[in-house]
């Protein structure tokens, strides 16, 4: 006899079919033809293109791009949390909408409003010309729409872990005689660290993978363009450009897989620190 | 207040708790002294940035589409020109199709994310975990490189499964609406997947219980028991899916060909006037992109907003 | 040291936490501050340590004004309703903390802090537990750690917050007998918050009952059971 609150034995196994078919399909295939592609014209072709200038050149104004961007938004998010979640001011909920804008808007957009201000139309574009300043299509302008885009990702993970904790062990520190400094980097940031690499990481992935605002930022001139934008020049290359194209996405998959891998570990972690946190 | 004044009684009788209080001076407006120390630099500076990076380039975006330029030097010429760009009949089709595609993979999405909810939630089973980390994979994947992927699995010419589907039945999968479709569908996964998790798995076991012993069978404890409870958190997930589907750019680009009046969504347009420098015009798209997500995101304020009152209720 | 508070108002939001409290504890008292919850003590307490600001009134530590100074100047001991330990450091850290973040020139070196800390443990009857973290402590063990860690500081006035509230019945009682002990010992001006009226009789030398913001009698518990003087306070007192 079956329980009167569960399903059949045979809808059950439908479902987990259903889920198991579904993931590999949508999922776990493309992972592996990106894979397959890219060693689809040997494992020599795919090292030489990893290393020909132009990969090389992307995978440098990457790194530099998440280099800036990363601790930026870190700050930010730490600063934020830190405001929101131990004081009561006016405005609070309207500073957290607002925190929240940029996973609503477009990231084309995050580029546009960009180019809107410091292209040659701009509102600063002829300021910045005549002063021979570079932003768009520069580094300038990568990081700009880079941080536009991943900015809420440090914030929206801290303000909720930092709420669950409260602010007692903070009060406690105060009251024994430790000042700003000494209560954030001895009471609060062993609590919050691994939160705070969290959101590092998925600002990261996000930064190092962002394609529809710097595609609008960084133009089409060779040695400025991130690896996604690369991998649309190979791909766009009819000589050869496809298993070039692949070749390049397998280092953003490799980044992906790490951070998938790097985000279930904290979870856990998180998971067993937030059980030593309330034991009861 | 001088002197300190005393109260040495042994027992002091307050006045009776209905008399006037009585206060020498009035009370001030509530105000805040914040005792923890770091309230002005971290607001401070969280406003900053936030100014920087979002508040006055959206700012700039509104204003672009208001400003007299070189090209359009009144504020009339200015606000025709938006509004010819905003209804031109290839902007009007790439808003449905960037609106229908993404509220259809919304659609797809509630149903799917909502099995696999309810797989991962009320199922054991060997792979669980694993199969629980996958369904992440679409937000840490960088959007070019799974459009890449899907493009080169449904493509009509040498994808993995385009090639069977055009080869048997004539359908085109990818540089369709199929392909945008489905690459919708695949970064919109996660959203309703997660929104529905922890509500699953909150709802009482007991509840369906109670409903079962009224005498409901499975299918009416399901609509009636599980599927109202869940509502709110399936409505949240699919409006998450369809808001970044609408703004969505990495994945369809590859898989739809961007062909104008066809396969064309509204953000690759954007793309196109800035390349023609047509800067007011592209404000003037992105400007309506910026209001249909203020719609959704209102939207959503609204669906949870009546779910927390029932849930007070 | 004695502590007094005149027309003390607070108010949260909209309604008033605080209202017109007046209150002096003598040098040496255990006083206790009774009432249900919600009725205003627990911020009275808080606004003596410093961490809470009051809109109106003010706050004396023997005879000096307070009000405006900060609550590490106050040099008041502060025990966390759920302890508010620091889960990241050992029994030992927690309790020289208070020593280790004094400005250089008044930091004792780490001989004198080992052996003030040791000689706290030996107080609270925890030698031997310096390595462990809070979490693998009993409730009791974390209450007794956190008095030690608001004692290294050799504060002038002791504050705890519903100290047995998170407690068992038996250890509860066992705490309550040692930290009266403790205090017939040390004669500090302590007082503590309960919603507990066995606790408060038990304990305290004198009793305050609180209801909605309002001192409604101050008295020793003879005195509050022969005498109740309005109908909250004999209702309170027969439950």
């Amino acid at each position: 006899m079956r329980a009167a609150t569960s399903e059949g034995r045979v809808a059950k196994y439908l479902l987990i079919a259903g889920l198991v078919g579904f993931i590999s399909l949508f999922l776990i295939f493309p992972v592996i033809v990106i894979v397959i592609e890219a060693l689809s014209s040997g494992i020599s072709f795919y090292f030489s293109t990893l290393a020909s200038p132009h990969s090389l050149n992307a995978i440098r104004l990457t790194l530099l791009t998440a280099l800036a961007v990363v601790p930026m938004n870190t700050i930010f998010g730490v600063c934020a949390a830190w405001a929101i979640t131990h004081f009561n001011f006016r405005g609070k909920s309207l500073l957290i909408s607002l925190i929240e804008i940029p996973l609503w808007v477009s990231p084309v957009i995050g580029g546009l409003v960009f180019a809107l201000i410091f292209g040659r139309q701009g509102w600063l574009g002829d300021w910045l010309y005549a002063h021979d300043i570079q932003v768009l299509y520069a580094y300038p302008g990568i990081v700009l729409g880079t941080a536009f885009v991943t900015f809420p990702f440090v914030a929206r993970g801290l303000i909720p872990l930092m709420q669950s904790q409260g602010s007692a062990e903070e009060e406690a520190a105060l009251i024994l005689g430790a000042n700003g400094w000494q209560i954030f980097w001895r009471v609060s940031f062993p609590k919050i660290k691994w939160g705070i690499l969290y959101g590092m990481i998925l600002c990261n992935a996000r930064a190092m993978g962002e394609f529809g605002a710097v595609s609008v930022l960084a133009g089409s001139i060779e040695d400025r363009i991130t690896i996604p934008l690369q991998i649309e020049q190979y791909y766009l290359d009819l000589d050869q450009g496809l298993p070039r194209a692949f070749a390049l996405a397998s280092v953003l998959l490799l980044l992906s897989v790490i951070t998938l891998a790097i985000k279930i570990g904290l979870e856990w972690r998180r998971l067993a620190l937030t059980h030593l946190v309330r034991p009861r | 207040m001088n002197a300190v004044p005393t109260l040495a009684q042994k027992s002091y009788t307050p006045p009776l708790v209905e008399t006037a209080p009585s206060i020498s001076k009035p009370l001030p407006a509530p105000y805040h002294r914040h005792i923890l120390p770091g309230f002005h630099l971290t607001l401070g500076f969280a406003i900053f940035y936030l100014s920087a990076i979002v508040l006055i380039p959206l700012a700039a975006l509104l204003l672009k589409v208001v400003t007299p330029t070189r090209d359009y030097p009144s504020f009339a010429l200015v606000v025709r020109h938006v509004y010819d760009t905003a209804v031109d009949p290839r902007s009007i089709h790439s808003y449905q199709l960037s609106f229908g595609l993404s509220f259809a993979a919304a659609l797809l999405n509630g149903v799917f994310g909502f099995l696999a909810a309810w797989v991962l939630v009320r199922y054991q089973f060997p792979g669980r975990k694993i199969l629980d980390a996958l369904v992440d994979l679409p937000f840490a994947m960088p959007t070019s490189v799974a459009g890449l992927a899907l493009t080169a699995i449904f493509s009509t010419n040498g994808g993995y499964i385009g090639q069977f589907f055009y080869h048997t039945f004539h359908w085109r999968i990818a540089y369709t609406s199929w392909g945008i479709l489905i690459a919708l569908t695949f970064i919109g996964f996660p959203f309703v997947v997660r929104t529905l998790q922890p509500v699953l798995a909150a709802l009482s076991a007991e509840v369906e219980e109670a409903a079962a012993c009224l005498g409901a069978n499975r299918w009416q404890t399901f609509q009636r028991v599980i599927l109202p409870a869940a509502q709110p958190a399936l409505i949240t997930g699919m409006m998450l899916a369809f808001g970044r589907g609408v703004g969505e750019y990495g994945s369809i680009v590859f898989i739809s060909g961007n062909m104008p009046y066809l396969t064309e969504i509204t953000p690759h347009l954007i793309i196109m006037k800035l390349e023609e420098f047509d800067y007011v015009g592209a404000a003037g798209l992105g400007f309506i992109m910026l209001l249909m997500s203020f719609v959704i995101v209102a939207t959503v304020n609204v669906v949870q907003y009546f779910a927390n009152r029932r849930g007070l209720a | 040291m004695s502590v007094a508070v005149f027309h003390i108002s607070k108010k949260f939001e909209k309604f008033p936490a605080l209202w017109d409290v007046s209150l002096e504890v003598q040098t040496g008292e255990l006083l206790a501050l009774l009432g249900p919850s919600g009725s205003g003590k627990t911020t009275l307490l808080r606004v003596i340590a410093g961490l809470e600001v009051p809109d109106a009134g003010q706050v004396t530590f023997a005879g000096e004004d307070v009000t405006n100074k900060s609550a590490y100047e106050r040099k008041a001991g502060f025990v966390f309703q759920a302890y508010a330990l620091f889960q990241h450091m050992n029994v030992f850290e927690n309790i020289a903390f208070g020593l280790r973040v004094l400005p250089r020139a008044r930091r004792p070196d780490s001989e004198a802090i080992t052996k003030r800390v040791n000689e706290l443990l030996q107080l609270i009857q925890l030698e031997g537990f310096e390595k462990r973290l809070p979490s693998q402590l009993s409730g009791g063990q974390r209450q007794r750690v956190a008095l030690a860690r608001a004692l290294a500081i050799e504060p002038r006035v002791l504050l705890l917050d519903e100290p047995f509230g998170a407690l068992d019945a038996k250890v509860r009682k066992d705490l309550r007998k040692w930290l009266r002990h403790f205090h017939d010992q040390t004669h500090l001006t302590s007082l503590f918050v309960t919603h507990d009226q066995d606790e408060a009789f038990e304990l305290a030398d004198r009793v305050v009952i609180f209801n909605e913001g309002r001192i409604q009698q101050i008295g020793t518990p003879a005195e509050l059971r022969q005498n109740p003087t309005n109908d909250f306070v004999r209702s309170f007192l027969e439950v």
